[in-house]
C-alpha cells in the first residue's frame, strides 16, 4: 500500500478566507464567534455563530455563476481552488481523467431550498425557482469542482452529518493509498445561517446562549459555524517526485456506527472509530501527541468524548493533549470534519497545538489536557482528528508529521 | 396545581410518548416512562404548542420529573396570561 501526502490545504470560515488567516487565528487563540448577522436575531433564542464575515460571492465568482451556487457550495469551490493552486499540481489530461474528487456536507443547499419554501408557503406563490434543485444537491460542491477544474475522475458526495467531511477525507486517502487514483481533492463545506434551520437546531436545545466552551465545567452547548475546507492528496513518492510541498501524510482511517440513540453519542462507537484509525495506520496509541476532538461543547458529547479517549489510551491519555478548536471556527457540521483536519495537519507541521478557546473552568468528568486558551509549543509524530456525528456515525482520522 | 391543568400536561407526554394515558401520572419517573433526552425536548416541543408558551433552555435543562415538568409549565402559563392580561 502506499503512503499518502497531503499536499495542499484550502479553508474558508469565519477564522478567514483561507488556510494562512485561518492558521493565524487558531495560533493566537481568536475566535471567530460573533452575533450573526445573517438572519434576524430576534426571531432566535440563541444570538451567536461563527459566520464567514461579509462575505459576498462576487469577490469570487461571476454574477451569473453565483446564480447557479448555493453559498455551502461556493465554499467548496472556493476551498478547492486554495487547496489545488497551493498543491502546485498541474492538472494535465491525464491528472484530470483521473483525479478523484470526494466532499461531504450535512444539509447542502438547504438554505435555498429554505429560501424557496418562504416563496412557496409564506408568500403564497405559486412556484419555485428552478434553480431550487441544482443549487440544494448536497453533491453540488463536489459537481462545481468538477466543472471548473475538468476533473472527470470518480466523484461523489458523503453525507453523514457532522463526521461528513471526515468520512469524505477517509475514502479519498483509501482511494489514493489503494492505488484507485493517483489524486484526490476531498473535504466538505456547510453553509447553515438560514432561518428554517437555525430554528432546527433551536428547538434541539443545544445551542449555546453565550458562546462555545468545550471541556469547560460551565459549557452550555455549541455554536453553529460555517465554511468549506478542501484537501489535495497524493501517493508520496509521486508528489516527491514532483518536488511538491509536502503538509503532512494521512496514515489511518477509522469508521464505526453506535448502533444505540439517534441522538446521543456512546462511549463505545467513538472508542471503536479511534481504536480503528489507529489499527488501519499500524499505530501504536501512545506515538499519539494530539487529538483534535470532536469537542462540541454540548454536556454529553464532551463526558463521552472524554470516556472514549480514556478507554482507547488508557495511561497515556492523560499524558496526550487534546483540544476542540470548534471553540473557534464553531460547529460547521459536514464541514467540521475537513476543517479540524486542516487544523491537526497544521499543529503537526508548525509545531504548535492550537488551543481549547473560551475554557473557565476544570470539569472532573472531563479530565484531560486540554490546552486552556493558549496555543502550545510541542512536537507530537502523530496526532489524531474525531468526528462523531448524530446517527452515531463515527470517522476518526490519523495524521503523521512529515 | 390545578387539575386541569396537570392533566393536559399527562396526556401530552402520554400522546408524544405514544403510550396510554393511564400510565402517565405525576409521580413517574422519566426513566419509568422510557422518556431519554430526546424525548424530553419532544414534549418540551409539544407543551409549548399545546399552551402557547416558550419554554427557556435554562428552564428546560432542570427538569428532572414529571412532578418538575408540570410545576414549570404552570408557572409559565400564569407568567404568560398574566403578561396578556396587561395587554403585553
Amino acid at each position: 500500500m502506499r503512503r499518502v501526502a497531503i499536499t495542499g490545504l484550502g479553508a474558508i470560515s469565519a477564522l478567514g478566507r483561507n488556510v494562512a488567516e485561518f492558521w493565524n487565528s487558531l495560533e493566537q487563540g481568536c475566535s471567530g464567534i460573533a452575533p450573526m448577522e445573517l438572519v434576524d436575531r430576534g426571531m432566535l433564542r440563541f444570538q451567536n455563530g461563527a459566520e464567514v464575515k461579509n462575505y459576498e460571492s462576487s469577490g469570487y465568482f461571476e454574477e451569473k455563476q453565483a446564480d447557479y451556487i448555493d453559498r455551502f457550495a461556493q465554499f467548496a469551490l472556493i476551498a478547492a481552488r486554495e487547496a489545488i493552486r497551493d498543491s502546485g499540481i498541474e492538472l494535465d489530461r491525464e491528472a484530470r481523467e483521473s483525479a478523484a474528487i470526494v466532499t461531504g456536507s450535512c444539509v447542502g443547499g438547504q438554505s435555498s431550498e429554505d429560501a424557496a419554501f418562504v416563496e412557496l408557503y409564506q408568500l403564497g406563490r405559486p412556484r419555485v425557482h428552478p434553480l431550487t434543485i441544482a443549487r440544494t444537491m448536497a453533491n453540488a460542491g463536489a459537481s462545481h469542482i468538477s466543472m471548473e477544474f475538468g476533473i472527470t475522475g470518480p466523484a461523489f458526495t458523503i453525507s453523514t452529518a457532522c463526521s461528513s467531511s471526515s468520512h469524505a477525507i477517509g475514502q479519498a486517502f483509501w482511494m489514493v493509498r489503494g492505488g484507485v487514483t493517483d489524486l484526490a481533492i476531498a473535504g466538505g463545506s456547510e453553509a447553515v445561517f438560514s432561518m428554517g434551520i437555525l430554528k432546527a437546531w433551536e428547538a434541539m436545545r443545544v445551542v449555546s446562549p453565550d458562546t462555545c466552551r468545550p471541556f469547560s465545567k460551565d459549557r452550555s452547548g455549541m455554536i453553529l459555524g460555517e465554511g468549506g475546507a478542501m484537501l489535495v492528496l497524493e501517493p508520496l513518492e509521486k508528489a516527491l517526485a514532483r518536488g511538491a510541498r509536502i503538509h503532512g501524510e494521512i496514515v489511518g482511517f477509522g469508521m464505526s456506527a453506535d448502533a444505540s440513540h439517534i441522538t446521543q453519542p456512546s462511549v463505545e462507537g467513538a472508542g471503536r472509530a479511534i481504536r480503528s484509525a489507529l489499527r488501519d495506520g499500524g499505530m501504536a496509541p501512545e506515538r499519539v501527541g494530539y487529538i483534535n476532538a470532536h469537542g462540541t461543547a454540548t454536556q454529553v458529547n464532551d463526558v463521552t468524548e472524554t470516556a472514549a479517549i480514556r478507554e482507547v489510551f488508557g495511561a497515556h491519555a492523560g499524558r496526550l493533549a487534546v483540544s476542540s478548536t470548534k471553540s473557534m471556527h464553531g460547529h460547521a457540521l459536514g464541514a467540521a470534519g475537513a476543517i479540524e483536519a486542516i487544523a491537526t495537519i497544521l499543529a503537526l507541521r508548525n509545531g504548535v497545538l492550537p488551543p481549547t478557546a473560551g475554557f473557565r473552568q476544570a470539569d472532573p468528568q472531563c479530565d484531560l489536557d486540554i490546552i486552556p486558551n493558549q496555543a502550545r509549543h510541542a512536537q507530537p509524530e502523530y496526532a489524531v482528528s474525531n468526528s462523531f456525528a448524530f446517527g452515531g456515525l463515527n470517522a476518526v482520522l490519523a495524521f503523521r508529521k512529515f | 396545581m390545578p387539575q386541569q391543568l396537570t392533566q393536559r400536561v399527562l396526556s401530552v407526554i402520554a400522546a408524544t410518548q405514544r403510550i396510554s394515558p393511564e400510565t402517565v401520572t405525576i409521580d413517574k419517573s422519566f426513566q419509568e416512562l422510557g422518556i431519554d433526552s430526546m424525548d424530553g425536548i419532544n414534549i418540551l416541543f409539544a407543551l409549548e404548542n399545546e399552551f402557547d408558551i416558550t419554554i427557556p433552555d435554562e428552564q428546560a435543562k432542570q427538569i428532572r420529573s414529571i412532578r418538575e415538568m408540570v410545576e414549570g409549565i404552570e408557572k409559565l402559563v400564569s407568567a404568560t396570561s398574566a403578561a396578556k392580561a396587561q395587554g403585553q
